[in-house]
């Protein structure tokens, strides 16, 4: 405590020292030769990043149809999309619904099978390989492959399910089971992927000499886990579960090949909808204007992650 | 961080008698069966219903081998209905050329984040790893738009040329994470020998970075062979197609409406899915060791 203010004092006085010094012919030379090897980055983060995303805040503020020119609508987009638009709000509803019933099942099968793997298992590369190959399967394919296996009439799941007496639903067809069914076909393609690799990893890092003090108090398997493996283990959930929520909100193929956004819309993302308004009906303003509010709610998601983690997330390295 | 490889872990005695007990292996081994079975049930259906005829196909109950085995015939079928050919030496040629770049431009890029001081480069790096938050949507409009204004719609150029300049924050900021594990003594002492910071980069750097840039060229790969947003919004032309698109046109033309075939023909398109998914999975085998590794420590690091 009583270092502090000498500390403090060292780093206000620092900066300041810093800028009166003058730059070295050695500093200046590393300064250039460090902005030619960024600059690749540098042209394209402007080109493709930010300058798009100026462009595309401008954009949204007006009504343009690519054949003529920008013509300037102020907020008219965003009321638009509040007010008129009977498809928007619908869209955003049904994202939030497939993300709420995809990422805590992403989460704790992710998890489970990093337990799993976890073990001490004959043949361990062999196990993770079986679970990794789902994922890499470019997700049209995957699409394409589990619409034939849901097949309602003749597919292998009904199929079955009619085995244990059970009438399946009809899964794609069916505007309640469209959704369900696209959770199913997304954990298939991403729950033994990099997320449960660096559950993984996270598992491994739980010291060992915690659960055996543990042990030693007389905790079962099931203590060890809810009070040691998982506490420590808080911040890979928390950075496997900011990531999720953003894959989740943000599906668009699995859906645009299964389904296209049917069967009567019950699978129309926000993804879609944009995707509609910009590149089918070539409405570019008001597709900008809905690509911002999408932004925005997925970075005050993101935000209020941040905000409420410290309260569950524990970093055994923070002081 | 490169020394963080996966191992099983090592279980103390006491918890080693605990989970030996003949149940719990047993409980275990079975929930990974199904697991396993479940993850890899899909392709082995989709390898048998690329080998039936159409009305085997479409038979209740379904048959889990075909009685008339048809592959050769079934997957002939699809390089000639399409050019299934023609598409995968684009998707080649697109999925190369980015490869190319970013392993370049993202490995140059990475060392000028990890050994030059550049006033404000903190913040920048900042920027770069938010960038990997932004949703595509927002920026494609806009972007859509320029690479219109170059006319390059119709062309390969919107799916390669981004990626020769700094090949994405997150292959930047796993290469530049690896680059700042090597000590800098190397460098140094290259210098103080003469070599150039762009000697020290290609003849110290790179040689060290190779299991990084193996993760980045397969993460590559993958990203690029799989990329469905991109191709379905810049190219026009079907013979211009990319395979990820071209599955999605076999499928709108084997619904049954367009004149080449009359009725739905799911054995071509399951064998085509396989043919377009086989790729990456090689690749996996091939690449396994550095990319499990890879993900792991940016994983960890991030």
């Amino acid at each position: 405590m009583s270092v502090q203010p000498a500390t403090q004092s060292a780093a206000v006085a620092a900066p300041e020292s810093k800028r009166r010094r003058r730059w070295s012919p050695m500093q200046r030379r590393e300064a250039i030769e460090g902005i030619l090897y960024l600059s690749p980055w540098i042209i394209g983060f402007t080109v493709f990043v930010a300058g798009p995303l100026i462009a595309s805040g401008y954009l949204s503020l007006t009504k343009y149809n690519v054949l003529r020119p920008p013509q300037f609508i102020g907020l008219n987009n965003y009321i638009f999309a509040f007010t008129k638009d009977s498809l928007f709000i619908p869209s955003i509803i049904r994202t939030f619904y497939f993300a709420l019933l995809s990422v805590p099942l992403a989460m704790i099968g992710s998890l489970l099978i990093a337990i799993l793997l976890n073990q001490k298992l004959v043949a361990t590369t062999v196990w993770r390989t079986f679970y990794f190959l789902p994922t890499l399967t470019p997700l049209v394919a995957a699409a394409l492959l589990w619409r034939w296996m849901l097949n309602p009439d003749v597919g292998l799941v009904n199929y079955l399910l009619a085995q244990i007496g059970i009438q399946g639903p009809g899964w794609l067809a069916s505007t309640t089971w469209a959704i369900p069914a696209l959770v199913l076909v997304t954990l298939w393609a991403s729950v033994g992927g990099s997320r449960m690799i660096i559950f993984l990893a996270g598992l491994q890092d739980v010291p060992k000499e915690m659960l055996e003090a543990a042990e030693i108090d007389g905790a079962g398997t099931w203590d060890k886990f809810w009070n040691v493996t998982l506490p420590m283990i808080t911040p890979t959930i928390f950075f496997n579960l900011v990531l999720g929520i953003i894959f989740a909100l943000r599906t668009f193929e699995v859906a645009f090949i299964s389904t296209a956004g049917g069967p009567a819309r019950a699978t129309w993302f926000i993804s879609l909808h944009i995707y509609q308004n910009a590149f089918v009906s070539f409405d570019m303003g008001y597709a900008s204007a809905l690509a911002w509010l999408f932004f925005l709610i997925l970075f005050l998601l993101t935000y209020l992650q941040f905000k409420f983690s410290g309260r569950w997330v524990f970093y055994a390295g923070a002081r | 961080m490169a020394q963080h490889v996966l191992q099983p872990a090592r279980p103390s005695r006491t918890a080693s008698i605990r989970l030996n007990t003949l149940t719990t292996r047993t409980l275990v081994y079975l929930l990974v069966i199904i697991g396993a079975v479940l993850s890899m049930g899909p392709f082995f259906w989709t390898v048998v219903s690329s080998g039936k005829n159409i009305n085997e196909l479409y038979r209740y109950p379904p048959t889990f081998w075909p009685d008339n085995p048809q592959f050769i015939k079934n997957y002939v079928e699809v390089w000639t209905v399409v050019p299934f050919g023609r598409w995968f030496l684009n998707t080649t040629y697109v999925t190369v050329m980015s490869l190319i770049g970013t392993v370049l431009s993202a490995t140059i890029v990475a060392y000028g984040f990890a050994r030059f001081r550049v006033p404000g480069r903190e913040a920048f790096f900042f920027v770069t790893l938010a960038t990997m938050m932004l949703p595509v949507e927002v920026t494609l409009i806009p972007t859509y738009l320029l690479f219109k204004e170059f006319r390059w719609i119709d062309t390969y150029h919107p799916l390669i040329v981004p990626a020769w300049f700094g090949g994405g924050a997150f292959n930047i900021f796993l290469l530049r994470q690896f680059i700042m594990s090597i000590p800098l003594d190397l460098d140094e002492a290259a210098k103080i020998d003469g070599a150039s910071s762009w000697r020290v980069l290609w003849q110290i750097i790179v040689p060290l970075c190779k299991p990084a840039i193996a993760t980045v060229a397969t993460l590559s790969f993958i990203a690029n062979w799989n990329n469905f947003l991109g191709p379905l919004i810049f190219l026009n032309t079907e013979s211009k197609y990319v395979l990820a698109v071209g599955l999605r046109y076999l499928q709108s033309t084997f619904a049954g409406g367009s004149a080449v075939v009359s009725r739905p023909q799911d054995h071509l398109l399951m064998g085509a899915a396989l043919m377009v998914a086989l790729p990456c999975l090689i690749l996996f085998f091939v690449a396994q060791k550095y990319f499990v590794q890879g993900i792991v420590t940016t994983g960890l690091k991030g």
